[in-house]
């Protein structure tokens, strides 16, 4: 299988603590990748990299390659808002934007000019709330503002807001960490349905999640990849000790 | 565990006291200015007043009325005001946007405080010697753009700091679906700030609208009611300030009556515009 995305030989500084030390990594299409490892290892350092969060931080150096479909993401002739546009993000807690709840959804198709009227845009967002799940609980409320939902229900518009300007790739920064045990199984299952479709990468930090979402498993520790490969295999058979011990809950 | 009397039980008592003596010296000093206002003003306070303009031996104490400064006032603070709010949004977002806490846009900062720390006397001589050397006389133009630029360094620096308090999670929301940043600026943070953009535009409305000295020399003074842009204009301010200087009591009482007036309009405007900011706020992320 033809990877998604390549990471090739990155390197990431904060100033002047080395946050990401030579990462090479493939994620392939259509599966869940899980990043873990205990807080501090890096793992949503990695992920800022992917959608080039990483600028927003003052005085980060990143070199490197990251390849999305073979094109260098970081390369002068790419357009930022076209990469974030193609790799949606769930962020750790729910943020709407401070309009509606149908206005959430569309703004993202607006911005990015995806469609030609008002009818097709309504349709899309009852489309990509039936995704997300959220339809039914708001279709008789969405000119409510988007703060009047629960946290769980917030978190799922974020989800259908992001999936409407189409990316190919979902990121999630452990997405489900602010949520109650039942919206976090919503968001599991909704991520679990999604991965036929697009290319998913979630960080978390609770070893439970990662087993029920995993295909493949990235093992981070002190900036740096451990291990790394199919889910079954990293869990069930790791090769490196500190996988072990983390697995294990020594750490 | 005898409750003991502690110093820091002493100290928080002691920190409320003067936080409630405080808190008591600024209201006793409001309610008196505007008891002043309204024992010596109200009686004068007839729809005469405002509703016409001076008539013969009116600053003897005869009829007339004070319409053409309440219509003088209105026109040049708020059309300063509206003008000032042209330029001092696009500041406002250029400053938090591409400039951000660099230091280009703490010299921009600092410029702005020292603009309104400057007295408005300043900015009515500055706007009368720029007048002089174009030809033009106290005017209602005049005096509008005087106290435009007297808004604008106001306005400008509390858009500023209403904006940069935008929470950084909202702004990388929306950077996450891949807007630039000027799509952010005008699609959410100014829904977002907008009842904190109304109040900064409303505190530059308020300074100016009491104005007196920047509209001494740029605005004149007339008994008319303003119809052009090129003739002078009265104001509330001075409407006091030459009522006040008079030795009739008459008068003087009418001097209280205008000053009520530019409070009671600065009142309405004040509980319109929190009005409307309600409403406004239906959307915003708390």
């Amino acid at each position: 299988m033809q990877p998604h995305i390549q990471v090739k030989n990155l390197n990431v500084h904060y100033g002047r603590t080395h946050v990401l030390k030579d990462i090479n990594l493939e994620i392939l299409p259509q599966q869940i990748t899980v990043i873990m490892g205990p807080s501090g290892c890096g793992k949503t350092t990695l992920l800022k990299t992917l959608n080039r969060f990483i600028e927003l931080v003052d005085g980060t150096r990143v070199t490197g390659q990251i390849l999305l479909d073979g094109q260098d993401i970081y390369s002068n002739d790419v357009d930022v808002t076209e990469v974030r546009k193609r790799i949606g993000l769930l962020a750790q807690r729910p943020q709407p934007l401070p309009m509606s709840i149908a206005a959430n959804v569309a703004y993202g198709m607006q911005i990015h000019r995806m469609k030609s009227n008002r009818q097709e845009v309504r349709k899309s967002v009852q489309h990509y709330l039936e995704v997300a799940g959220l339809w039914e609980e708001v279709s008789h409320r969405l000119n409510d503002p988007a703060t009047s939902l629960s946290t769980g229900q917030q978190q799922r518009l974020c989800l259908a807001r992001g999936l409407a300007i189409e990316p190919e790739i979902i990121l999630g920064d452990e997405p489900t960490s602010a949520l109650d045990p039942i919206s976090s199984q919503h968001i599991e299952k909704r991520l679990l349905t999604l991965k036929d479709t697009y290319t998913t990468i979630i960080v978390t930090h609770t070893l439970r999640q990662a087993k029920r979402l995993a295909d493949q498993v990235i093992f981070m520790y002190l900036g740096e990849v451990i291990e790394a490969g199919p889910a079954d295999a990293v869990f069930n058979h790791p090769k490196v000790e500190r996988t072990q011990q983390y697995l294990a809950g020594l750490f | 565990m005898k409750k003991k009397i502690h110093r820091r039980y002493l100290a928080e008592f002691v920190a409320r006291v003067l936080m409630i003596g405080s808190f008591a010296l600024v209201a006793l000093i409001l309610g008196l200015i505007l008891w002043t206002l309204i024992q010596k003003g109200l009686p004068s306070l007839t729809w005469e007043m405002v509703s016409q303009t001076p008539k013969g031996g009116f600053y003897l104490g005869k009829e007339g009325g004070i319409l053409n400064a309440i219509l003088g006032s209105l026109y040049m603070a708020g059309g300063g005001t509206l003008i000032a709010l042209i330029f001092s949004l696009p500041i406002a977002i250029y400053l938090n946007t591409y400039l951000g806490s660099s230091r280009w846009g703490n010299y921009v900062r600092l410029v702005l405080d020292i603009l309104w720390g400057i007295p408005s006397i300043v900015y009515g001589a500055f706007g009368f010697i720029i007048m002089l050397s174009m030809g033009m006389r106290a005017s209602l133009l005049g005096g509008t753009i005087t106290l435009t630029l007297l808004a604008l360094p106001i306005m400008t620096r509390a858009m500023d700091e209403v904006i940069r308090r935008m929470p950084t999670d909202l702004s990388e929301a929306a950077l996450a679906l891949g807007s630039t940043r000027l799509e952010i600026a005008l699609r959410v943070t100014l829904p977002q700030m907008l009842p904190g953009i109304l109040t900064a535009v409303l505190l530059a409305f308020g300074r100016v609208i009491g104005d007196a000295a920047s509209v001494l020399f740029t605005a004149g003074y007339t008994d008319n009611i303003p119809t052009t842009l090129f003739r002078p204009v009265a104001s509330l301010p001075l409407a006091v300030f030459f009522q006040l200087g008079t030795p009739f009591p008459e008068v003087q009482q009418r001097a209280y009556a205008s000053a009520l007036i530019l409070t009671i309009l600065v009142l309405i405007l004040s509980i319109g515009s929190r009005l409307i900011s309600s409403r406004l706020n239906k959307y915003t992320i708390k």
